[in-house]
């Protein structure tokens, strides 16, 4: 029916006219079907090593290059596509039905772009679809956290395209390879993946707006932005040492802001920095096992973090906030969301037997088989926190801890099937592996539930939830506040600033004073030139005239002044 | 017969159209002769366009006086890509000004209106065709005048000011052309561009020849507001009414531009260019005016002097591409005149549609309103991410030669103030969406509708242009470079 060469991006973008122009059931209609048809075309009619190209500007675009690891990608999309809209379908707002098809469409189209300027062209686009997810929640906040969101993602893209250009002026060559971190564009380019990867420092966008987006856009941002991140990096910088240390860094330092965050969906976003980081150390380590325990966490993260953020949207949604402080006690009117978010944080701990489980072990393993000792470590204890902050904190304080007296409904139909789904998934990958294995762009030979992995991991699980029974039983634990917790957007929001307007008041000191140094200078001129102080001619000033002729004199003279002394 | 005369009759129709719609009753009559001759003029310059795009040039020697002692108009590419913008968007325009116009202009004073419109576009056509450098300071003298009685025809009392304003001015940089020219004449006795670039060689060492390019270098840099000369502009473009905001920002200065680069190029050379500050002058002087035009623009108050100072922030991406001298850097220049011309065109006419319903031009009575005009909206919304530069928009285009252009120079600095011009444009394009979108009307307002469709058609026309330029640069960039070919390859 298709030709096998037609850009995967494209049937989303024709969806999202159609959702444009279109209403209620078939509306719907459309966005469910756009994925399963699309994935099925993605399945069936496209193998490896298909490419398409368009000529413009002199350059060869690639929008359409598959291969192993962009189809693993393309698959793991389609899927997240599906869940996340069957969990959207009873939202009747026409921005977020659109920005959401948009928004997968790009992620598509970038993870199937074969050159830079292609993969600029989707990057943009993420940011500009997805911050409407954001804006859709119509509250200030939600708005000036969507606004700071553009501001990072906008800054990756630039950082992006001046990468590309600099690697086009360097090689001429446009292709998105490996690049490496050999120069100026290199580095350029890592910087931006970095951005939309979260990297320490660099993650604030993620923490900050996540937790404003909608119950349901926040599903479709935890799908796509940082993963087409962590797909960039597995092209273009795979075994790049530095990325094993932010990686780890990556996996530690989330945890203890996740411990002590009241937002859930907020934990949830620290826990995603850090289900990032293993798949970013993965793409450091940089052999076949790593990368493979990479993008297989990545498709797995795709699955169970849209779970959790699925069921706490499902809470958001019937009780109006997410703060572990206000929740609890939910287990006994929304049985089957709790039971299903339990399902989603045993993945995420890493269960033998659920699909974190199949993932993470292969990194690990690379990290030993590396010999990091120490980082390997790191993530270990990193391991343990993910079992604390998303795998107990979540549904205990939710659905389970004192009993808040909520009393509300099960979330809607649409939302249970989207998450069934998902569960169903998470058991299915944890269980039977070899079916994801046998997707992994590189040949290895890998089986996790031998009895050292498995008794490790459950070692390590059982007593992390000793540690948090008895720190709970002792009151130690972290009670569930109300507050603001302080990250690096600190940085951002004081010393910042602080040091613009340092520098701003300095300059206008310094302006000052040359300003009264040159006026006791010109004193001497006269009380003609004291009437027309220099300040008056701000080139700002409305009625400029006199500006302009001294302008139009101090250039002309500049100018022969330098053309006498230059002939 | 036509094909022959084509250059003439490119002038000589609004020219001889200007006198006859000044008689005519007032009413539509007027504007409906305009429209016509605007359309013809269109069509002329396609045709012109169509015939000099294989780099043939057409030479046409008015009054049968041959070159160099009669007046030669001389068209190749690039004053024929020149003057199709120019005629295209007073095509597009004139739709536009029927209704902005009925408002804004007092009756009695529409064929005056339209009179001077036409003297206005005369000029301006007459600027890009000729291939003398006298009969250019006429021609540049007639779309000024006919500019500042246009400009003067606001509907605030300020608009008289700001006419008067720009006046002196622009009579300032005119006179400096015109000494520049009366030096040239002087150490060469002639006045025909071939004939000036054959003959100023031998006079290149001369102090005269340097001291006249730095007349016509300052003088032509006001009249296209080349930073700090811009500060004519943005009162002129502000108080200007609607529809001369739209054609004076998408031509007035482009013309200027294309002035600056036959002096520079075709009657000098770039290499007497390179042995004069002019290099240099242009690289700081375009990224002075990036920076602070778009710092300006930001703190703007009134859409209409925001989009202006955005202007003056694009006519220093302009000079940043003359001032790179390469072939790359050129064509950076010419394909943004033309893209430029398309996305400032389509933001006034927004900003106009909007001042059209509201009968101000402040962003802060803008609240709310993007969804009571969606089109309008829209329409601003598509334009204004052409202006940014985001990718499948023409602004993209020009954004990426002018970078290509200045990393081939190893220009790093100028390649991060292109860059972080289009975050500047980001901020203050924003501030139109937030205060258009995002705030929420005052509630005792009636509704405001929609812009009527003859303001909407020739608007979202613009902003198919804009995404149709982002895609096919056939025509925008294949010009711009058999243009550019030309400019470099004249006798050196």
């Amino acid at each position: 029916m298709w030709t096998s060469d037609l850009p995967p991006f494209i049937p989303f973008f024709v969806a999202a006219l159609l959702v444009l122009v279109t209403g209620g059931w078939l509306r719907g209609a459309i966005m469910v079907l756009t994925p399963v048809v699309g994935g099925l075309h993605l399945w069936y009619d496209v193998s490896p090593g298909i490419t398409y190209t368009w000529n413009m500007l002199d350059y060869q675009l690639i929008p359409m290059r598959s291969d192993r690891l962009s189809l693993l990608f393309g698959y793991l999309f389609h899927i997240a596509a599906l869940l996340a809209i069957v969990f959207a379908l009873q939202v009747r707002d026409t921005t977020q039905s659109v920005a959401s098809m948009l928004y997968a469409g790009a992620a598509l189209g970038a993870v199937f772009a074969g050159d830079l300027i292609t993969l600029f062209v989707f990057w943009e686009l993420l940011a500009i679809t997805s911050v409407f997810l954001i804006w859709a929640r119509r509250t200030e906040k939600a708005l000036n956290a969507g606004f700071r969101y553009l501001i990072f993602q906008v800054t990756s893209g630039m950082l992006l395209l001046a990468g590309a250009l600099v690697q086009i002026q360097q090689t001429g060559s446009l292709a998105f390879e490996f690049i490496g971190l050999q120069g100026v564009s290199g580095w350029l380019i890592f910087l931006a993946f970095g951005i939309k990867c979260a990297f320490p420092f660099l993650h604030n966008w993620l923490t900050d707006a996540y937790p404003e987006a909608t119950p349901t856009g926040a599903v479709f941002l935890s799908a796509f932005t940082t993963k087409v991140a962590v797909y960039a990096l597995a092209r273009g910088f795979p075994g790049t040492e530095i990325l094993v240390y932010i990686g780890t860094v990556m996996t530690c330092f989330p945890i203890f802001f996740a411990v002590i965050e009241n937002d859930l969906r907020r934990v949830l976003a620290y826990s995603m920095i850090n289900q990032v980081g293993f798949m970013v150390c993965g793409v450091g380590i940089g052999t076949a096992l790593a990368l493979n325990g990479a993008v297989a966490h990545a498709f797995n993260d795709v699955i169970f973090k849209g779970l959790l953020f699925m069921a706490m949207g499902a809470v958001l949604y019937r009780v109006g906030n997410t703060n572990g402080s206000d929740l609890g006690g939910l287990y006994k009117t929304m049985p089957k969301t709790a039971m299903l978010c339990i399902v989603g944080a045993s993945s995420i701990s890493a269960f033998p037997l659920f699909s974190g489980f199949v993932s993470k072990s292969m990194v690990m393993s690379a990290m030993i088989e590396q010999g990091h000792d120490v980082l390997w470590l790191a993530l270990l204890f990193a391991s343990a926190g993910v079992f604390h902050h998303a795998g107990i904190k979540i549904p205990y304080f939710a659905f389970f801890a004192h009993d808040s007296g909520i009393r509300t409904q099960e979330a809607p139909l649409n939302m249970l099937v989207a998450m069934s789904i998902a569960a169903a998934l998470c058991i299915f990958i944890g269980s039977q592996p070899q079916y994801l294995y046998a997707l992994l762009p590189w040949q290895v030979d890998y089986w996790p539930f031998d009895a050292t992995h498995v008794l490790t991991q459950l070692q390590l699980l059982f007593f992390s939830a000793l540690a948090f029974v008895w720190l709970n039983k002792q009151g130690l634990y972290p009670p569930e506040l109300h507050s603001v917790n302080l990250d690096a957007e600190w940085v951002y929001r004081k010393p910042l600033p602080a040091m613009a307007r340092l520098a701003y008041r300095s300059a206008t000191q310094m302006g000052n004073n040359l300003d009264s140094i040159s006026k006791t200078g010109l004193k001497w001129l006269g009380n003609s030139l004291k009437r027309a102080p220099l300040s008056g001619y701000h080139l700002a000033s409305s009625w400029p005239t006199g500006s302009m002729v001294l302008w139009i004199a101090v250039i002309l003279g500049a100018y022969l002044l330098v053309d006498v002394l230059m002939m | 017969m036509i094909e022959q005369n084509l250059s003439l009759l490119l002038v000589a129709i609004p020219l001889l159209a200007a006198p006859i719609v000044a008689t005519l009753p007032r009413g539509k009559l007027p504007w409906l002769f305009t429209l016509s001759v605007s359309w013809v003029c269109l069509g002329l310059a396609i045709w012109q366009l169509w015939l000099v795009t294989d780099g043939r040039i057409i030479s046409y020697e008015l009054g049968g006086w041959a070159p160099p002692w009669g007046i030669e108009y001389r068209i190749d590419a690039v004053n024929a890509f020149v003057a199709l913008i120019v005629a295209g968007i007073a095509a597009v325009a004139l739709p536009y000004a029927l209704r902005s116009v009925e408002q804004e202009i007092p009756l009695q004073q529409t064929p005056l209106f339209y009179t001077a419109f036409l003297l206005c576009l005369t000029g301006l056509l007459g600027i890009t065709l000729t291939g003398d450098v006298f009969n250019l300071f006429v021609f540049l003298e007639i779309s000024s005048l006919s500019s500042y009685a246009l400009i003067s025809m606001g509907r605030q009392r300020r608009a008289l000011t700001a006419a008067y304003q720009y006046l002196i001015m622009g009579t300032i940089g005119a006179t400096f052309l015109l000494i520049g020219i009366g030096l040239i004449y002087a150490e060469t006795g002639s006045l025909n561009m071939m004939d000036l670039s054959v003959r100023l060689p031998a006079t290149f060492e001369h102090r005269t020849i340097h001291t006249a390019f730095a007349f016509i270098v300052v003088g032509v840099g006001l009249k296209l507001a080349m930073f700090p000369l811009h500060v004519w502009l943005p009162n002129a473009y502000t108080y200007a009414p609607s529809v001369i905001s739209v054609f004076l920002s998408a031509t007035a200065t482009k013309v200027a531009v294309y002035v600056m680069l036959r002096m520079v190029f075709t009657v000098f050379s770039g290499s007497f260019t390179q042995d004069t500050p002019t290099g240099n002058m242009f690289m700081v002087l375009g990224i002075g005016g990036v920076l602070v035009a778009s710092v300006y623009a930001v703190y703007q108050r009134d859409a209409k002097r925001l989009l202006a100072y955005s202007s003056v922030a694009q006519v220093g991406y302009m000079v940043l591409g003359i001032a790179f001298g390469t072939a790359l850097g050129l064509t950076a220049t010419l394909v943004h005149m033309f893209n430029h011309a398309l996305m400032k065109g389509a933001l006034f006419m927004a900003i106009g549609a909007l001042v059209y319903r509201l009968g101000s031009s402040q962003i802060d009575a803008f609240n709310g309103l993007g969804r009571q005009m969606p089109w309008t909206f829209a329409a601003l919304f598509i334009a204004g991410l052409s202006l940014i530069g985001v990718p499948g928009t023409a602004g993209f285009i020009s954004k990426w030669y002018l970078v290509l252009a200045a990393l081939e120079k190893s220009n790093w600095i100028a390649a991060i103030v292109i860059l972080a011009g289009s975050l500047f444009a980001v901020i203050y394009m924003w501030k139109l969406v937030e205060a258009l979108f995002f705030r929420s009307a005052p509630q005792s307002d009636a509704a405001v509708k929609e812009a009527p469709l003859s303001l909407l058609v020739p608007m979202w026309l613009l902003v198919v242009a804009n995404l149709y330029f982002g895609f096919n640069t056939q025509l925008t960039v294949g010009i711009a470079q058999t243009a550019v070919n030309i400019l470099r390859a004249l006798p050196q």
